[in-house]
């Protein structure tokens, strides 16, 4: 057991060597920082070897609180989707750790960047570890609260500290449905461990229903709804995904880790966590596929016309979250954690080879202030290249796979699922079409880099290029893990190792002739993508200015991003919260109530002028009469028996 | 049926009385010193002795029994069969420690600030912890008022003498609010006296079987008193104005304790004397417990001092508390209480935090702030604690009460549950931009450029209540251990004991369930 708790304490080890004496260690904090998830990320294989030979874990450290009937303890479970999380995890931490140690190099909050990752990756191994819902949900807020500290890392920027807020309390919202969904569970289950609640599923207690707003509900289905909005607001689905594109306010390395490749993934990973209870709700089970769908293609067209380069990988992250979300909702769940996986490497891969260019240029991140990079930063363009490439779903690269099986499984999933199909793969086209113009506009064609950047830049040192290739590799090969039936037969080895932790949703059965059309067909579509994004960013390059003329209204709504922020804005941040609270304040508390209690004290002190003089303002006297009465009351009491 | 368990079962000495005693003889022998420095140094050495007293307290404290420990009880005024009587049971004891503690801290806190008549503050604050930990270990009615009102005259003086520059105001009305709750109290007091036949025993009286109108009449008149402690909503507005005006220990005592005597008077009064009144008057509770959680936060939005919203927080904070209590089910109630602790040591922390930064720029206005955290980062980062405590983040103390008291909220009726969990949000918000606001950006005002970051003395006296929000955050088990048996008493107390509305009752031990 020993083994295990370590995984997430080493890094938290990591954490109180750089957060407390980071002021005396300085640069030399990274060292622990590293040194703690490299140790997690070896015992982490050594989890996975046991669990792939059989040994499945789940123990209880300590009881954390007990009250009545409510018992909740810290302990931890390694089934086969926590093993894959872990290396998921551990991996891309490691990575990131080192590619940072250059990246953050001469800040001045040096130590305490190294810091707050470390509790981050802490947090992230206790939500995948987790055994029941409660300790899930520490770590669920606990990256929670690294997201908030580190998107807020240059606190000194208002936007930066501004976006770490927004954040935090946008993911509150899911998190209310979270609390709610777990109130719920225990309340009809009586208990908060996973096994435990599963294990009830089959009981009578799973069949109860509410009456709400007139409609009758089956507990599952408000259960798996209300846990489904916390996945909304931690995994940046519609309508709470506006945190995310913000978030791109933290550190480059920080957005490869937290904000595409672990903690926004939670989400999907607390709902495949929670399978056998949505499996029971087919309700539930198609709003996710829809909000998913749905998302997939919203956020992809918000990134058709974005600059910023993170910008465009952010809206890219929402969507493919989507995606995951989408084969979840179709019954694909093994499917959707692929997709996390393959998306964690190459995604974290786009992220860090942005921070490359940025590098490279100074700290630009305009787009329109690069181009023709090309041949400057050779490794990092090599590298961005197979990492879009992935993105775009290109054979034999890793995005291929894990979207394709989602999209097939869609393609299986009924009516509905065939209309989401379809939402799919026109998101494969915009994918393609937004990751390529990403790449034209940053390394292709003429150079647009202000002059004074240009003398400057520079190919990344190697301890940010060494970590990009590694996950270049991975995001070329990861996907062969998980090898259709329809390519090789039985050599799905990703959904093999997952099936247990799965209930099997029977959808059909297998076409591999109609499967490899569909996947020549997505391919099509990818490279239709590719070479559109071709024709308007090298080829033709005055067409993309007349386009977005001769199409204003909707150029300018998905640069605008739909105007979501503003409205939320509108509604929330000014009118629910300062306006009214304001209005509350000016009238209820100071006018009313205020009012009352003044004008009470000043009514009696006018028709009391002639009692004036007892009222002498002096406590003790008041105190003196106060005891006095008492004891006339007392008195009269004993007279009176 | 509880019973007082003599302190010679349990230890060798009157530890309750002891525990009065200290702190008064310190205020006595600071009669006699002149010398500021040394009344400091003497104060301080009292309120160690105090908490050293706690040890004792806490280590022989069965918590395994519901009863009244390390009971005393003597005879007092035998006409009115007035009883000195003291005990504690899991409801108290853990007040008395804190009270202790907070009053060990605001002696250090104010080791600084307080330059003027050093030694009627340090008496006026002695007195008043002798009075709190009165109010938690008194088993008569009348020594319980006695303290209850002894506790207000320090308070009002600590505002009225030491505060800023509207303190009278302030002081008047947190005395009048009070007053007229203690004056209604003591009739209520006195109509339970009479109606039992003449006794004053807490314990007797929690047997007595009252009338249904009987009950309903006497607990509003409890209710207003500890409503107005509380606070609840609409009695909260002496509190912002009495925050505002005290000085830093003023503020730590009644946010950390003041404001616990209230539940405190729920828990151990109208809940065990009168369970059908309160399961009558429960539903109005609760929707001004949500209204408090909702309203208190929308206020702290509305707020541009420091110290106000602060205060409008604790209302906030004290409506979680009082829907936790009035749940009547494990959870709710072992969760209310362990918020009112948590309370007393978040708040407490965080108006010593704003003390800390006011000794040295005079400003309470978020406004001047800004920009600090470059400049003090200390300070910056035991704040940021406290804030992530105030918002109830799992790991600190805040979530383990509030996860409580919401799923005892969601067990007696969904829909108080649902709108509290909103004030979840609402509190992520207001405190984090306050914490912006102070903290973040870049320094605009140039006082700020100079600023210091705290000294030991100031990590010194925040130091344990750190502590405190990582312990109850992550091991709170114990904490719940010494309470247990004396909440599950309360609860099958009320519930066997409510008759007379048997359809509510019923309703609630349904909702109870298991």
């Amino acid at each position: 057991m020993l083994k295990y708790a370590l995984i997430p304490l080493l890094p938290f080890a990591g954490f109180l060597i750089a957060g407390l004496f980071g002021k005396y260690l300085k640069e030399r904090a990274a060292y622990a920082a590293v040194a703690g998830v490299a140790g997690s990320f070896i015992l982490s294989v050594s989890a996975f070897i046991d669990v792939l030979g059989g040994t499945i874990i789940d123990e209880n450290l300590y009881s954390w609180f007990a009250i009545g009937n409510l018992t909740v303890n810290v302990g931890f479970q390694i089934d086969q989707l926590t093993a894959v999380m872990l290396l998921v995890v551990t991996t891309l931490s490691t990575l990131i750790h080192i590619y940072s140690v250059g990246y953050m190099h001469g800040d001045k909050g040096y130590a305490r960047f190294f810091a707050y990752l470390e509790l981050f990756t802490f947090f992230m191994l206790v939500l995948v570890m987790a055994n029941n819902f409660v300790l899930m949900f520490v770590g669920w807020e606990g990256v929670g609260l690294c997201s908030y500290l580190l998107i807020g890392f240059w606190y000194e920027k208002k936007s930066a500290s501004d976006a770490g807020i927004k954040a935090f309390v946008v993911n509150r919202v899911g998190d209310f449905g979270f609390l709610l969904g777990m109130f719920l569970i225990f309340l009809t289950f009586g208990t908060l461990d996973f096994t435990d609640v599963f294990a009830a599923l089959s009981g009578p207690a799973a069949a109860q229903s509410y009456m709400l707003l007139g409609a009758e509900i089956g507990v599952m289905t408000l259960i798996s709804l209300l846990l489904f909005v916390g996945a909304m607001g931690k995994s940046a689905q519609l309508p709470l995904y506006v945190w995310l594109p913000d978030a791109m306010e933290g550190p480059t390395p920080v957005s490869a880790l937290i904000h595409a490749a672990t903690m926004v993934t939670a989400g999907v990973f607390m709902v495949a966590r929670c399978a056998p209870i949505f499996s029971l709700s087919p309700t539930a089970m198609t709003t996710v596929a829809i909000v998913g769908g749905l998302t997939a293609v919203f956020a992809a067209t918000i990134g058709l016309v974005q600059n910023d380069i993170k910008r465009v990988i952010a809206y890219s992250t929402i969507s493919q979250l989507g995606y995951m979300f989408l084969g979840l909702g179709v019954g694909a769940f093994a499917a959707g954690i692929f997709h996390l996986t393959t998306h964690a490497f190459f995604k974290g891969l786009l992220f860090l080879a942005s921070g490359s260019v940025i590098h490279a240029l100074s700290g630009e991140q305009d787009m329109q202030k690069m181009g023709g990079l090309k041949r400057k930063i050779k490794v990092t363009h090599g590298v961005f290249l197979v990492g879009s490439l992935a993105l775009a779903g290109i054979f034999p690269f890793a995005g291929f796979f894990s979207k394709d099986e989602i999209l097939w499984s869609a393609h299986n999933a009924g009516e509905v699922g065939r209309v989401l199909w379809m939402l799919g793969v026109f998101g494969a086209f915009l994918t393609a079409f937004y990751s390529f113009r990403l790449i034209y506009l940053t390394f292709y064609g003429k150079s647009r880099i202000d002059h004074e950047v240009e003398h400057h830049v520079h190919e990344s040192p190697k301890v940010m290029t060494i970590p990009l290739v590694i996950l270049a590799f991975f995001a070329i090969t990861i996907g062969w893990i998980g090898m259709p039936g329809a390519i090789i037969p039985h050599a799905n080895l990703f959904g093999d190792f997952l099936a247990p932790v799965f209930p099997v949703l029977e959808h059909g059965v297998a076409n591999h002739g109609l499967e490899r059309w569909l996947m020549v067909f997505s391919v099509m579509v990818a490279l239709a993508g590719i070479r559109l994004a071709y024709s308007l960013y090298v080829k033709n390059t005055s067409m993309p200015d007349r386009l977005a003329r001769s199409f204003k209204g909707t150029y300018n709504l998905l640069l605008n991003k739909y105007k979501v922020d503003e409205v939320y804005n509108f509604i929330f941040v000014d009118g629910l919260v300062h306006r009214l609270a304001r209005f509350l304040y000016n009238i209820t508390d100071v006018k009313i109530i205020d009012g009352a209690v003044n004008g009470i004290a000043g009514m009696i002190r006018r028709t009391s002028e002639g009692s004036r003089k007892v009222q002498t303002g002096f406590v003790q006297e008041y105190a003196f009469v106060m005891g006095l009465g008492l004891v006339v009351l007392m008195g009269l009491y004993y007279v009176l028996k | 049926m509880l019973e007082l368990i003599p302190y010679t079962e349990q230890i060798d000495y009157p530890l309750l009385t002891l525990l009065i005693a200290v702190p008064v003889l310190g205020a006595a022998i600071l009669l006699f010193i002149r010398n500021a420095a040394l009344a400091r140094t003497v104060a301080l050495a009292f309120s160690l002795v105090e908490l050293a007293l706690c040890a004792p307290l806490l280590m022989h404290f069965n918590p395994s029994i519901p009863h009244m420990q390390f009971g005393e009880s003597y005879e007092w005024i035998k006409a009115w069969n007035i009883h000195y009587k003291l005990g504690v049971d899991g409801i108290s004891v853990l007040f008395v420690a804190l009270s202790a503690l907070l009053t060990t801290i605001s002696i250090m806190v104010s080791w600084k600030a307080i330059t003027d008549r050093v030694r009627e503050f340090m008496i006026a604050l002695l007195f008043l912890e002798a009075g709190m930990i009165g109010v938690f270990m008194a088993l008569d009615m009348f020594l319980f008022y006695i303290f209850w009102e002894a506790m207000l005259i320090p308070m009002y003086l600590l505002i009225g003498v030491w505060g800023g520059p509207n303190r009278l105001y302030a002081a008047v009305k947190f005395f009048l609010y009070t007053l007229v709750g203690s004056v209604l109290m003591l009739i209520g007091i006195l109509a339970v006296y009479f109606y039992a036949g003449g006794t004053f025993d807490v314990l007797t009286l929690m047997n007595f079987k009252y009338s249904y109108t009987f009950q309903l009449w006497v607990f509003a008149s409890f209710f207003l008193a500890f409503a107005v402690k509380v606070p609840m909503f609409p009695f909260h507005t002496w509190l912002p104005d009495a925050h505002v005006e005290a000085p830093t220990a003023g503020s730590i005592i009644l946010a950390g304790i003041l404001l616990k005597m209230g539940a405190y008077g729920f828990l151990r009064f109208s809940l065990p004397f009168f369970p059908d009144a309160s399961i009558a008057w429960t539903p109005a509770i609760m929707i001004l417990s949500v209204i408090a959680i909702i309203y208190g936060a929308y206020m702290a939005f509305a707020q541009t001092d420091f110290k106000k919203l602060i205060a409008y927080s604790s209302v906030s904070h004290m409506g979680f508390v009082t829907l936790g209590i009035f749940a009547l089910n494990s959870q709710g109630v072992a969760g209310g209480l362990i918020q009112m602790i948590n309370h007393g040591v978040s708040t407490g922390a965080l108006f010593l935090l704003v003390g800390v930064i006011y000794e040295r720029t005079h400003t309470r206005m978020i406004a001047d702030y800004g920009g600090i955290a470059a400049k003090v980062p200390v300070y910056a980062t035991i704040l940021m604690i406290i804030t992530l405590s105030s918002i109830g983040l799992p790991g600190t103390n805040g979530f383990v009460g509030e996860f409580a008291i919401l799923l005892g909220a969601f067990k007696f009726q969904k829909v108080y549950a649902v709108i509290a969990a909103l004030g979840v949000i609402l509190g992520a918000g207001y405190m984090l931009w306050l914490y912006q606001r102070v903290a973040f950006g870049k320094i605009t005002n140039p006082h700020n450029e100079a600023l210091k970051d705290m000294n030991y003395r100031e990590i010194a006296a925040v130091l344990p209540l750190v502590a405190l929000v990582f312990y109850i955050g992550l091991y709170p088990n114990p904490t719940f251990t010494i309470m247990n048996a004396s909440v599950e008493n309360l609860i099958a107390h009320v519930h066997a004991k409510a008759q007379v509305v048997p359809a509510v009752a019923q309703a609630i031990s349904t909702a109870v369930g298991n």
